[in-house]
């Protein structure tokens, strides 16, 4: 029996309780990917997407509150939403590797979102069904921002996979680009794994993933990438080298003011 | 039967200038002249390049806000200015230009954008002086524009200074929340207000006697009120608000002043402005530089995004064909 290279060790506060491991995963995807997504604001291709990626990254970081606060309550040590977005480090952060990874070009960044939006997709719609309340209420909210992000999404890779070479080639690449990043949303985590009520089950997600975006590839005249390595360990805190950078510039002002308030 | 035999240029000029002395507004349809169409397009391309420039300075910030809370609104403002761009690309189209010929004016430095956007954002205070100081200028110089002579850029008006004065607001909070803070805190609200506080007194233009367009653009019903006129709302305002936030206003001659009913304010160093304007800003070739790498670096997105539509386009109408 060989043990899954999958099973990287667990963050360096194993007494986290599933609940909070998971409300936190949740979150730090939606603020990390909200993060990046700001990025792109005066640099995108047209005005109409500094807007709309605007708009994504706004919705993301609405639910990434919602999540961080509920997490902050049910771990019951007095830390808001603030206190967990601005004042854990690196290996405390949960979110899967895929959100961390740089913005590069335009496809790049589509590819991502493609791939994120439409793990959300289903994520929420599983949701719903939620006994933790606050899950419940946010997915149902949430579910129609979603089903507007993966549209955004979809309708750029049928542009740029099925419009000039250029952009087909581009496209081709950024899916390239994002693929290794894939199986780790959909790979069994042990805090879902404790919350049968609560939680969805990764794995269970990926079947009605894959039907979407295979679909979306294909009329895209783009193909599934098939990558040589896959990302694995967010959720226990292990990231790419990406967000030790990312983090300090979301961080400095706020730890450069212990107790300040904005 | 009586001929009218005046010529149509000066029957329809005769037209043009009852209904601006009527307050009715000019539509796009409507007979224009040539220097008014001029004009309104100059002035409606810089107030769009103003909003897309605009958007550099916060959108410095995004990444760095100090609390979730103020990301989320910093990021809806920056949005905002990008949909006041959109609506006042728009409004210029009307006028027979598009939006890609004004942009690369834009780029090639042809048409100009508010100077004050050409000075950095340097703390996190810049944010709360941008949004009291800079949008409450913006606000003084827009809200008459409301009732424009030209109805599509006056419309337009209306729903940008809505949001406008909730950005004002929020200026003011972020400095408020900075002042009553720590004292590192309220340090960096008064220095982001002593290098914004000239700046935004710019941003009303040169003083009445030195103004090229003002004179044409009030009786157009264009402008409704002077250079200075404006300038000195602001003043008049802004103080009170300043004591309000218990910060100072760089200007040892501020002082009330009871004959005139206002406040007198020092001499404005207008060589600042002429050198900002002609380029030698702290920030000129770098919001140019910017806006032109995003444009050119999204071409490749823009031609696709065409190529999908013609392609598109082209397998819809032969689908229709075959339907029919």
């Amino acid at each position: 029996m060989s043990t899954p290279a999958a099973a990287p060790r667990e963050a360096p506060t194993p007494t986290t309780p599933p609940l909070v491991a998971y409300l936190l995963g949740l979150g730090d995807d939606a603020l990390i990917l909200a993060q990046r997504l700001g990025e792109w604001i005066t640099r995108a291709p047209q005005i109409e997407e500094d807007i709309a990626l605007g708009n994504i990254a706004l919705d993301l970081l609405g639910q990434a509150r919602v999540l961080l606060t509920r997490a902050g309550e049910v771990e019951g040590a007095g830390r808001d939403e603030d206190a967990l977005a601005y004042l854990r480090d690196e290996r405390e952060f949960r979110n899967v590797c895929l959100v961390e990874i740089p913005n590069g070009d335009f496809a790049v960044t589509m590819a991502r979102q493609l791939v994120f939006s439409a793990y959300q997709y289903e994520l929420w719609t599983a949701l719903r069904h939620s006994g933790e309340p606050v899950l419940a209420d946010l997915a149902a909210k949430a579910l129609k921002e979603v089903a507007y992000h993966r549209d955004h999404a979809t309708q750029w890779v049928l542009r740029l996979g099925d419009g000039t070479d250029e952009g087909h080639r581009r496209m081709q690449a950024g899916l390239d680009r994002v693929w290794p990043y894939v199986d780790e949303l959909f790979t069994p985590d042990d805090a879902a794994a404790q919350l049968p009520g609560e939680a969805a089950d990764p794995a269970a997600l990926r079947a009605r993933w894959t039907a979407y975006v295979e679909d979306v590839i294909a009329r895209a005249t783009l193909t599934v990438p098939t990558p040589t390595w896959h990302s694995r360990g967010g959720r226990a805190g292990l990231h790419t080298e990406h967000l030790g950078h990312l983090l300090p510039q979301m961080q400095h002002l706020h730890r450069a003011h212990p107790g300040a308030r904005w | 039967m009586q001929v009218d035999d005046t010529p149509t240029q000066e029957r329809l000029q005769a037209r043009f200038d009852r209904m601006v002395a009527d307050e009715v507004r000019i539509e796009p349809r409507d007979w224009m002249p040539e220097g008014y169409r001029r004009t309104l397009i100059r002035q409606i391309a810089q107030h769009a390049h103003s909003e897309i420039i605009g958007m550099q300075p916060e959108g410095n910030w995004i990444t760095r806000a100090p609390s979730l809370r103020r990301k989320a609104i910093l990021m809806a403002k920056v949005q905002d200015e990008a949909g006041h761009g959109l609506y006042l690309y728009s409004a210029a189209e009307t006028l027979g230009v598009d939006r890609e010929e004004l942009l690369d004016l834009l780029h090639s430095g042809k048409q100009k954008y508010s100077s004050i956007f050409n000075y950095p954002t340097l703390t996190w205070a810049d944010m709360g002086a941008i949004g009291w100081l800079v949008d409450g200028a913006a606000i003084m110089n827009q809200v008459p524009l409301c009732r424009c002579s030209y109805g599509p850029y006056g419309r337009a008006m209306v729903r940008i200074c809505k949001e406008e004065s909730f950005h004002q607001r929020q200026g003011f909070e972020i400095l408020h929340t900075l002042s009553h803070g720590t004292p590192a805190q309220k340090a960096m609200a008064q220095d982001a207000v002593d290098r914004f506080w000239w700046p935004s007194l710019m941003m009303f233009g040169p003083p009445d006697s030195a103004s090229t367009h003002s004179e044409r653009s009030m009786a157009w019903g264009i402008k409704r009120f002077s250079n200075d006129e404006l300038r000195q709302r602001f003043v008049d305002m802004t103080v009170p608000q300043a004591e309000a936030l218990g910060l100072t206003l760089p200007d040892p001659d501020l002082r009330w002043d009871e004959e005139s009913g206002h406040y007198a304010f020092g001499e404005i160093d207008w060589s600042e402005l002429d050198r900002v304007i002609r380029g030698d800003g702290p920030c000129n070739a770098q919001r140019i530089e910017r806006r032109r790498t995003a444009h050119e670096e999204g071409a490749w997105v823009r031609e696709s995004a065409a190529a999908y539509a013609r392609k598109h386009a082209a397998t819809s109408s032969a689908a229709g064909e075959t339907a029919a």
